[in-house]
């Protein structure tokens, strides 16, 4: 029960943190002070106060996107496992929601996106279902070889399954499954190679083109539920590739958070060392990605 | 057998009603009445159908009717099993919304043909119900062709366009040729079993004369109505240039037929060779993957559809692929997942695809077009076909809560439990392709919805449309409705299909109960609840505040440009642009750009983008073109001239009884 609460406040409250660390980081890699860690936090009291525009040529598609694609996303939070311990809602076969769950928010964020009618807006739809479609055979691969490792349906298992001792048993495959996901993490998230989360008029924007037209609360929920799709899917990352598991149950839950705090750092990292790829080079890398988890699944077969 | 409550009997009635219904028409002196009667005794018919589906499942065994008629190939056998029931629920509730559907969508005051299309209509969905019940060669083949044929008089109501005759035409060939080679399987099915009646379920040895050939004939006939890839090229221009509400039958339902086909020979046999459940997975496949990967690019509304059927079918054939290995390596949970998934998605595809079809009546009925991208804005004008449509297309993408979740959620868990059990998991590999397949759906369905119904019209008759009337719409309503409660209560499709996986899949209770218990029904009804009503919670939440907070109205923000235009605007093709050129050769289509050289101010000029059907443009049409000048000079023996005629006949007997003696 201790551990459903903690698991519920963990997946609410720290994610817009994430987006903190992010930015300090590369501040400091700029020779900034930065925004203060709580920044997002700040923001999104802001944006719940303040008042909307809307098009005169949306209708209740564009007022439902961001609800739809925060509820779906808090239904993932749920069924991920978090810091060593089962989470809330685990049932067999829940792997195939959550990858689905993604799917539906991705769904209801591009037609909110193509209601604006914004010729902008329709090009990061389009960058969006593209690239997504690329990254979808990646976590099916990823998930086949966990399942296979752990003998189980459920995410919660094939999550807390990786250990020291499996990475030493099977750490080829560990360490590609660990790249293929970092990327997907990256690609998922319109983070840097793909995307630049900072800019917002550039014709090479994904996410952030998508939701120009958004305002006031609405825009609230869009950034909060891009925090929290970060936080999901980085908690899957730290999963596999961070498998550090005490056996003291408050011990994990600090692990985790240190853990998702390093991987916003390095988010932050790679953010501030590599510049955006060329359009085009992207569904390489997606593609790359795919083979790499791919090869992950052979490794394991053996 | 009591009379009295036998299912047989109140599906004969049905389908004799079906059948009937359009007769009375041809007789008023007002056409109008008669499609009225026509539609009322369909939805009669169909309720009565219904009712003795629900009297099957609550296991009622519905009798064996067989009826000595005077043709020389045995007697005519009706019967109803498990099987059947997966492809008659679907029938008679789309069969029921399409007659209402038609009152409205092609009103006999109004259309030209309404005699002849209420007429066909009702046989075309009466010989389905016999196809399915027929248990004897030559009664089914007459229903196929029944069936085959009112599909191309309902096809070819509108005859005026080239385009039509183009694609009734193909579609004319390509069952015929399909029945050829359903004419020499069941012949040689004769030869093995030495009657016309359909051999009970599992009694054909493999080492019976001409297995094989009996297999890949069918394979061949079944399969070319089945669309299932290569013989899907007569498909996408049948299903765009039908009426609406027959694409939606002919989608739905017709070649759902192909697939009982496939099923029913392969239930014959005893034993399956081992390459057949790898051959289908492969097709499927290839089915899915190329027909999805077609839709992506088309700009016509429904193309588009016709596309996805076959991805559709190609998802359904995954399923049975997937069983028929499981069969052979003696993996319980692909059978039962393998076939669970198949005949779930069989019910599914037939709901939402009849759905989209229906709403793409009522998009053309108010465009009178059927070009995407010269739509746009819709979901202001017509709200409520907007949100049907909208329910439609997130339920064949798959996704949650809706039905087409629940077919492909078994697909997924056979094919990793496949990766898990299987020294080498060959049969997992679908999971990622069905992933891949599911990110081009919401690619084709995002821009489907998306540039059809969103931003601003991009054509004048696009803004002066309205909405569709309540005869229209009603029927989209109890469609829409059924994808919902089934993908919030997947339970319900779980229950329907259990028995016939049991007794198809020859699955023994206890393994069946095994294996469903990996799948998350209940769950999934529970996430399902929690997904809406955190959705209603932070929906309220935001209405909350945007009551309390100022509100602005202006025009979309399109960096600081003062006059966009609705042409400005991103369009379907443009949308999938950049994953087509990803998809390159599976796609390939056909641009011709504009010369813009040399020219300050460039002259008008014209860019042409199409996507092509490659086995039909590019293979078959070639080689008939070659096949009808070769064989040109055996028409100098058709010249009109009647008594010559009579002397072919006349010869042609005598030849064949000196031949005889």
């Amino acid at each position: 029960m201790t551990d459903i609460i903690i698991h519920c406040l963990v997946a609410l409250l720290i994610p817009p943190l994430l987006l903190g660390v992010i930015a300090k980081t590369k501040a400091a890699f700029a020779g900034r002070v930065g925004a203060p860690y709580l920044q997002p936090y700040y923001d999104l009291y802001k944006l719940l106060r303040k008042g909307s525009v809307f098009s005169e040529t949306t209708t209740w598609v564009f007022r439902a996107g961001p609800i739809v694609t925060l509820a779906a996303t808090l239904i993932a939070a749920l069924l991920v496992p978090l810091g060593r311990h089962a989470s809330p809602i685990s049932f067999s076969g829940d792997m195939i929601l959550f990858a689905y769950l993604f799917g539906l928010s991705r769904f209801f964020t591009t037609i909110a996106a193509l209601d604006t009618g914004s010729s902008f807006e329709g090009m990061g739809a389009a960058r969006e279902v593209t690239f997504s479609c690329l990254t979808e055979p990646t976590l099916f691969f990823a998930l086949i070889t966990l399942a296979r490792m752990s003998k189980s349906l459920n995410l919660s298992t094939i999550l807390t399954h990786p250990s020291p001792t499996a990475w030493l048993a099977d750490g080829a495959s560990m360490l590609l499954l660990a790249a293929a996901l970092f990327i997907t993490l990256l690609a998922e998230n319109s983070r840097i190679p793909f995307d630049d989360p900072n800019t917002h008029l550039e014709l090479t924007m994904i996410h952030e083109v998508m939701v120009l037209d958004h305002s006031g609360p609405a825009f609230g929920i869009i950034l909060y539920g891009a925090a929290l799709k970060l936080f999901v899917l980085g908690a899957v990352f730290i999963n596999v590739a961070l498998p550090i598991a005490t056996g003291n149950a408050l011990a994990d839950w600090g692990i985790f958070i240190v853990a998702m705090l390093g991987l916003a750092m390095t988010i932050g990292v790679v953010e501030s060392v590599m510049a955006r790829l060329r359009l085009v080079r992207i569904p390489q890398l997606l593609v790359g990605a795919t083979i790499l988890s791919a090869f992950a699944m052979l490794l394991v077969l053996r | 057998m009591t009379i009295s409550h036998d299912p047989t009997l109140y599906l004969l009635t049905a389908a004799t009603m079906l059948a009937l219904s359009g007769l009375p028409g041809l007789f008023f002196r007002s056409p109008a009445s008669g499609q009225r009667a026509a539609a009322f005794t369909a939805v009669i018919a169909s309720l009565l159908g219904v009712f003795a589906i629900i009297t099957l499942l609550e296991g009622t065994p519905g009798a064996d009717w067989q009826i000595d008629w005077p043709l020389p190939f045995g007697p005519a056998i009706f019967s109803v099993d498990q099987l059947s029931t997966i492809f008659l629920l679907p029938l008679f509730l789309v069969t029921g919304c399409v007659s209402v559907y038609s009152l409205a969508y092609w009103p006999a005051r109004e259309q030209p043909g309404a005699r002849k299309l209420t007429l066909f209509l009702g046989l075309f969905a009466a010989a389905m119900v016999v196809v399915v019940l027929a248990r004897s060669s030559v009664l089914f083949l007459m229903a196929w062709e029944v069936m085959a044929l009112a599909a191309y008089f309902l096809l070819t109501t509108d005859m005026q366009s080239s385009e039509i005759q183009r694609a009734s035409t193909v579609y004319l060939i390509t069952t015929h040729t399909g029945t050829m080679a359903l004419l020499v399987m069941f012949s040689l099915l004769r030869g093995a079993t030495g009657t016309f009646a359909f051999p009970p379920a599992h009694t054909l040895s493999q080492a019976v004369p001409f297995a094989t050939i009996i297999i890949v004939a069918a394979l061949l006939g079944f399969g070319s109505k089945a669309g299932l890839m290569p013989l899907h090229f007569w498909l996408p221009g049948a299903h765009a240039n039908a009426p609406s509400h027959v694409s939606a039958m002919m989608s739905g339902l017709m070649l759902k037929m192909g697939v009982y086909g496939i099923l029913r020979t392969l239930s014959f046999f005893e034993a399956l060779p081992v390459w057949l459940g790898w051959l289908l997975l492969l097709l499927g496949v290839w089915s899915a993957v190329n027909g999805i990967a077609l839709a992506t690019g088309q700009r016509d509304l429904k193309r588009l559809l016709a596309y996805s059927s076959i991805e559709n079918i190609g998802i359904v054939f995954i399923g049975i692929g997937l069983a028929l290995i499981g069969i052979q390596t003696r993996s319980p949970y692909l059978v039962v997942c393998g076939f669970s998934g198949a005949f779930i998605h069989i019910i599914n595809h037939a709901l939402f695809k009849s759905l989209l079809f229906m709403g793409s009546g009522v998009l053309i009925h108010g465009t009178g077009s059927r070009e995407i991208d010269r739509m746009g804005g819709l979901a202001r004008r017509m709200p409520l076909t907007s949100t049907l449509f909208l329910i439609g297309a997130l339920a064949i993408c798959g996704l949650p809560p809706l039905n087409g979740f629940v077919g492909e959620l078994f697909l997924y868990i056979g094919a990793i439990m496949d990766g898990i059990n299987s020294p080498l998991p060959l049969a997992a590999l679908v999971a990622p392709i069905l992933a891949l397949v599911g990110g081009l759906a919401v690619i084709t369905f995002v821009k489907l919805y998306g540039i059809i119904f969103l931003g601003s019209p991009r054509s004048d008759s696009a803004s002066l449309c309205h909405e569709a009337p309540a005869l229209m719409t009603g029927p989209m309503v109890v469609l829409a409705g059924s994808c919902l409660i089934a993908g919030m209560a997947p339970s319900l499709l779980v229950r329907l299909v259990t028995p016939v996986v049991e007794s198809y899949g020859n699955v023994a209770k206890s393994v069946m109960q095994q294996v469903t218990s990996q799948v998350p029904v209940l769950p999934l009804t529970i996430a399902n609840c929690m997904l809406i009503i955190l959705g209603l919670g932070i929906g309220a939440l935001y209405l909350w505040r945007l009551r309390k907070l100022p509100l602005a109205f202006g025009s979309t923000w399109v960096c600081g440009y003062p006059a966009p235009t609705p042409r400005m605007q991103y369009t379907g093709t443009s949308f999938s642009e950049s994953m087509v050129n990803l998809l390159g050769s599976l796609v390939a289509p056909y641009r011709r750009k504009p010369a813009m050289d040399g020219v300050i101010l460039p002259q008008k000029a014209r860019f042409i983008y199409e996507v092509s059907e490659t086995v039909l443009d590019q293979v078959l049409t070639p080689i008939f073109l070659w096949i009808g000048s070769a064989f040109s000079y055996i028409r100098r023996l058709q010249h009109g001239q009647l008594h010559i005629y009579m002397l072919y006949i006349f010869i042609t007997l005598f030849v064949l009884m000196l031949w005889s003696h």
